[in-house]
Parts: C-alpha cells; structure tokens; sequence
C-alpha cells in the first residue's frame, strides 16, 4: 500500500490534534459520582459516562496516575468536549482544568452542598449544549502523520505470533516511516524477548530507560509472586491456545513492533508522547488497562490483534481485533474485524495482510464503528501502583 | 501430481483422507529453520496423521507424523528432546524440557516450563 500521500478524514481539535470520534464526555472522578454521571449520559442522548471503581484517598505517584489518566482521557481528541462530576467540586475543577488545557469545552460540577439531584440537572444543561455544539463539528481530511496509533494483543495464542501479531508489525513499518505517532507495551510481556525489544532502542539512553523499568517489574514480580505465574502470565486461556512460556508469549507479542520500527522512546503510563516515531510504554498486559493507559495517552485508534478472541473495546478509543485463527474466527466473528487466517494457509503474504490491516485501519478512521464498537464494548478500566490510604 | 498421489493412495485403500489432508494444505508453520517446534494450525490433527508443515521465513516444506492428538494452536515437536534441554522457537530460547518429548508429540506446558520467574 503506498502511504506516501495518505490521508484520513478526522475532526481538528482547538490544540491541533485530530481525533476520528466525535464523543461528548461524562467523566466521574471518583466513584461516588458515578451515579449522577451515568444519570447525565441517560438525561442527553448521544453522550457517554466513563465510570469507574476508583478516585478515594488515592496518594503519591497512584494518584497522579489516577488524575494523568482521567485528564488525558478527556484531553483525547476523540473527545469533541467533557462534563466532569466529582463529590468534591475541587478535584472537579482539577480534572477539568488539564482537559481545559487543549482549548475544548469542560465543564465541571461538585456534588457536595448540591446533592444528585441539582448537579445532574446542572450538568445535564451543560452536556445538552456541547452534544449539539459538538454535532456540528466537521471531519476534514488530514494527512496521515496526524494520526497516532497504539498497539497492544489479547487472549494470544501461538496463531497471534505467527500471524495476527507479524500482521500488526508489517503495519507498523509500513506507517513509521510517514511520522505516524506509534505506541506499544505490556512490560512484563516481553520476558524472554526484552534483549530484542533493547537492541531496537534509538540509542542507549532510551535503552538505559527501557532496562530500568522492565528490571522494575521483574522485582514486583520477585516480591508478590506465589508460583511462576504460570495462572496469570501466561493466561488459562493462552495455553488452552498452545502458548506455554512467558518467553513463548513474549516473543510471538513483540512481532507487533515489526521488523524496521526503531524505539525512539519510553513513556510512563498514559505519559503524552513529544514526537512521533515508536514509543514504548511502561505498562501491564492487561488489555483494558493497557487499553485504557494509550487512550489516556492521546491514541486515536487502536490495533488488537486477538488468538483465542479477546472481546475488549474502549470507550473513546476505537479498537480494530484482528486474528489469524480459524476456530476464532469461526467461532466469534462478530468481534473480529480483520481476517487473517489466510497467512496460516499461505494464501496471504505478510504484506498483504498488512494492507488488509492497514485498509480497515483507515476506514475506521473515517468513520466506520469497529465490531467492539458496535456490540458497546467500553471498558474503562483504571491502572493502580498500589492501596489506598 | 495430485491426481496420480490420489490413485496411489487410493490404491492403499486408508488414505483418502490423508490425500484431502496434504492436497497443498499446511498443518502446521515453524516461524524458522532451526526452530525445534511447530504450531498446528488446522483442526482435528490425531496420532499417526502425517502433517505438512511450512517454515515461513525461509519459505520451505516441512513433515512429521504426530504421535498424539494436537489441538489447533498447540505445538509439535520437531526433535527429540531429553530432560533439561531448550527448546528454541522464533531463533530464541522458549524455555526447559522438563520431561522428555520425542518427535511428533505434543510439546505443551506438562514438558516445558519457564526460565523465568
């Protein structure tokens, strides 16, 4: 596929990036106000809530975490403008000041003094107005460097490393090459492979960066570990698919970051990328976390490339599943947008597998829903450090 | 070629399926030469079925008899393997044999374990 004059149609942001949805976000900062911003999306169709389990007597780097999560969430530019509830109007206006900082519409409101009651009301004026603001926004056609794409595999089996996961890398060489912002991670997931995720490094100081938190890990693990994480890491359903060790799944996982791409760079979590090129991000494998964490970060659209037939979606995030393996496309096909069972059949070259990849990838840019998007696949789900106070 | 692969095995009088089975059809993919497993790829693979396999980066044919059944997605050792050896799968060390697998059986997680961890 030549990409060298690619474009996709998106809608422009007041800070200039460009977003392929358009949603009018109800953010809770914690989950007291679920309720009421679950009652905000009800009062005004066409809005989403984003609830979630977290947000009380969070502290240190867990609750900056929580706040650089929930702000880069709405500062996303598949958001068009965000409603932000809290119990406490304070950390409301926290929230919603970093969001305010990409120039789109924020509006925030405290519950406490207030009660349900007055601040949905409250809030669902607001969201009335910028869901009829936002619907008259227009996509235009922009080149493909402004897009930013993530990448991240779910319930693999060894199908993934030899078919879906070397689908997503042909991808991603194809589109770094044009400036296209790329993203990858899941830190524990590459033990066994984490020298060849090293040597891809731009330089040693990136690579100084990735040892230390993929070292990091290691420790956490060292520390909690009760077996040798052969429940977790690899998955009951990783090896019901025929992966066996972590260095198995490891290596079949980072075919996803090709055979060119260079790692320019290591992000914290939902850490906002400064350039384009391929990122790495410190990350769990867990897919909505991991998910979650690129939304956070500003990804627009999201390659899943899927063994055994991970369901996941995201709330603002649109997420493409592909998968090479015949019983799951067979059997679950209502999750999988891209078939690529034929390179295990060799009636499909890598490449044109990752044109196939690359064609959906586009389309879903400019408008088409995604199968998670369509069976209301939204998961949400928040990345702890550790207890709360 | 097929056509007179089908009469012989026609002739034999057993292996009808066996012809269906290998009429250019993969069984299983080895990601490289030297790799000491393959990935089975089809469904339904039974002890003593003879599989076709495709070693994908260098683009060249493969076989094997499987000595057990192997679910799709699961692996097919290509070598003899004693207690403690590596396994190498991608070019790469995917972990120890932890019992000893000969070739066409079913490498899984009762005869490799981790390195790791």
């Amino acid at each position: 596929m030549e990409l060298k004059n690619a474009t996709f149609w998106g809608y422009k942001r007041p800070n200039g990036r460009i977003g392929v949805r358009n949603h009018v976000v109800i953010l809770p900062v914690d989950d007291l106000s679920n309720a009421a911003a679950q009652a905000v999306e009800n009062n005004v169709k066409g809005t989403m809530a984003l609830p979630h389990p977290y947000g009380r007597l969070q502290f240190g780097a867990d609750l900056e975490l929580h706040f650089r999560t929930l702000i880069g969430t709405g500062s996303n530019p598949n958001v068009a403008a965000v409603v932000v509830i809290c119990i406490e109007e304070e950390w409301a206006k926290k929230v919603a000041d970093g969001i305010r900082a990409t120039g789109k519409p924020v509006a925030h409101f405290g519950i406490e003094q207030h009660g349900d009651h007055d601040t949905i009301m409250r809030a669902s004026k607001a969201a009335r107005e910028f869901l009829q603001a936002a619907s008259e926004l227009r996509r235009e056609e922009r080149p493909l460097k402004d897009l930013w794409v993530s990448t991240k595999c779910g319930e693999s089996d060894t199908t993934s490393g030899c078919g879906s996961n070397p689908t997503v890398g042909n991808a991603f060489d194809k589109l770094y090459p044009h400036g296209v912002t790329l993203v990858f991670g899941e830190t524990t997931e590459l033990t066994g492979g984490e020298h060849l995720v090293a040597a891809r490094c731009r330089n040693d100081e990136v690579r100084k960066k990735f040892q230390f938190v993929f070292d990091r890990y290691q420790q956490v693990i060292d520390r909690y570990k009760t077996s040798d994480l052969m429940d977790s890491q690899p998955t009951k359903g990783n090896i019901a698919g025929g992966l066996t060790t972590i260095e198995e799944k490891a290596l079949g996982n980072i075919q996803k970051i090709g055979r060119k791409c260079v790692v320019d760079g290591v992000l914290d979590k939902a850490e906002t990328p400064t350039g384009p090129g391929l990122w790495f991000m410190d990350s769990s494998s867990a897919a909505a976390e991991m998910v979650t964490l690129c939304a956070a970060a500003g990804y627009v659209v999201h390659l899943f490339p899927t063994g055994q037939g991970n369901v996941i979606g995201n709330p603002i995030l649109p997420v493409i599943k592909l998968c090479a393996n015949p019983r799951t496309v067979r059997t679950m096909s209502e999750h999988i947008d891209v078939d690529v069972t034929g390179l295990l059949r060799k009636e499909l070259t890598p490449d044109q597998a990752g044109d196939k990849l690359l064609e959906c990838m586009f389309r879903t840019a400019n408008g088409r829903l995604t199968a998670a998007e369509a069976l209301g696949h939204r998961e949400f789900v928040l990345t702890r450090l550790y207890e709360s106070a | 070629m097929a056509a007179i692969q089908y009469i012989f095995f026609s002739l034999e009088g057993c292996a009808a399926a066996r012809l269906l089975d290998n009429g250019g059809m993969i069984h299983f993919v080895v990601h490289e030469e030297g790799d000491g497993v393959g990935v089975v790829v089809v469904e339904g693979v039974k002890a003593g079925q003879h599989l076709t396999g495709w070693i994908m980066e260098d683009d060249k044919d493969i076989e094997v008899v499987a000595k057990n059944d192997i679910p799709i997605g699961h692996k097919v050792s290509l070598k003899d393997y004693r207690e403690g050896d590596t396994v190498i799968k991608y070019g790469v060390d995917i972990g120890r044999v932890v019992k000893p697998i000969a070739k066409g059986e079913h490498l899984h997680v009762h005869n490799l374990k981790t390195k790791r961890w």
